[in-house]
């Protein structure tokens, strides 16, 4: 009787330390998305910071979108296609920004092509 | 020569900055979303506020040519301005118009409606707004005009207006 009782115990707590561990993950990956997107109605802050309503329903839209197992990939695919892609904060290489992607890496070939020609060419 | 050419190119790349700036100034730094027409609105399921019954967007939307999606609260002011003119268009045009409460208490909600009349056919629940995220929404009042397959054919945010009505009503008769 004892064993059983302990045998239960341990299962117990194995399964109520195993949903812990993974609400814990959950959120920690919410979180991380949240940081990384745009609160619409309020300037200069994340979902994250933000505690608008809109900030709060939306961190509650990806905590469900996780649960229900996607992944963060389809959740930022998901957020762009019904806000565009000016919710999230990392800009995707196109069209659009080619001149934002490309011009310190111009910079930053003319800044070394003008080192380089200073101390070894002089 | 080559000190010149250096000095142009410096000069252009500076003045390449300076007007990328310039430009930059009289841009509004708030973020204006752009109109969404013709994408589909997502399908939502959700509670009535007066019956309790389940619905389903689709099946309350593909009934009428044209129907408004209306986004609102009892706590949110602008809502109350734009009231008047849902009743206007109800009485005015046979448009089927759904609500969508916002976040809001099913009693203040119900209030609301006793008050200030009753423009919607049926009123669906939000509760804790992850609808209207799903739906691309700000916050409320947020309206759409939606044909019959939930295809966008205007989305108004913020309060509607004397020209917002108008222009439902064009879109409607043409």
């Amino acid at each position: 009787m004892r064993l059983i009782k302990l045998i239960l115990l341990i299962l117990f707590l194995t399964l109520s330390f195993q949903k812990i561990l993974i609400a814990n993950n959950n959120s920690l990956i919410v979180d991380k998305i949240s940081k990384n997107l745009r609160c619409l109605i309020c300037q200069g802050q994340s979902v994250y910071d933000s505690q608008s309503d809109f900030a709060m329903s939306m961190k509650l839209l990806i905590k469900n979108k996780i649960e229900n197992g996607e992944s963060e990939d389809q959740i930022y695919d998901y957020l762009k296609n019904q806000y565009g892609e000016w919710i999230v904060y990392d800009p995707e290489f196109n069209k659009k920004n080619l001149i934002l992607w490309i011009f310190p890496l111009i910079l930053f070939i003319f800044g070394g092509l003008l080192i380089y020609r200073k101390v070894f060419i002089n | 020569m080559k000190k010149n050419i250096f000095y142009s190119i410096l000069f252009l790349f500076f003045l390449f900055i300076f007007s990328i700036f310039y430009i930059g100034l009289d841009k509004p730094n708030f973020y204006t979303p752009k109109e969404i027409k013709n994408k589909k609105l997502e399908t939502f399921s959700s509670k009535e506020l007066f019956s309790n019954e389940q619905f389903q967007s689709n099946d309350l939307i593909k009934v009428n040519k044209f129907t408004i999606l209306n986004i609102w609260a009892s706590w949110c002011i602008p809502c109350k301005q734009e009231h008047s003119l849902l009743m206007d268009l109800k009485n005015k045009t046979d448009i089927n118009i759904i609500g969508l409460n916002y976040k809001d208490k099913k009693n203040n909600a119900k209030n609301f409606i006793n008050e200030l009349g009753n423009p919607f056919s049926k009123i669906l629940t939000d509760p804790d707004g992850i609808i209207s995220i799903s739906l691309g929404a700000y916050g409320v009042p947020e309206t759409f005009l939606l044909n019959n397959k939930s295809k966008v054919i205007r989305k108004y945010i913020g309060p509607l207006n004397n020209d917002h009505v108008l222009e439902i009503i064009n879109i409607i008769k043409s």
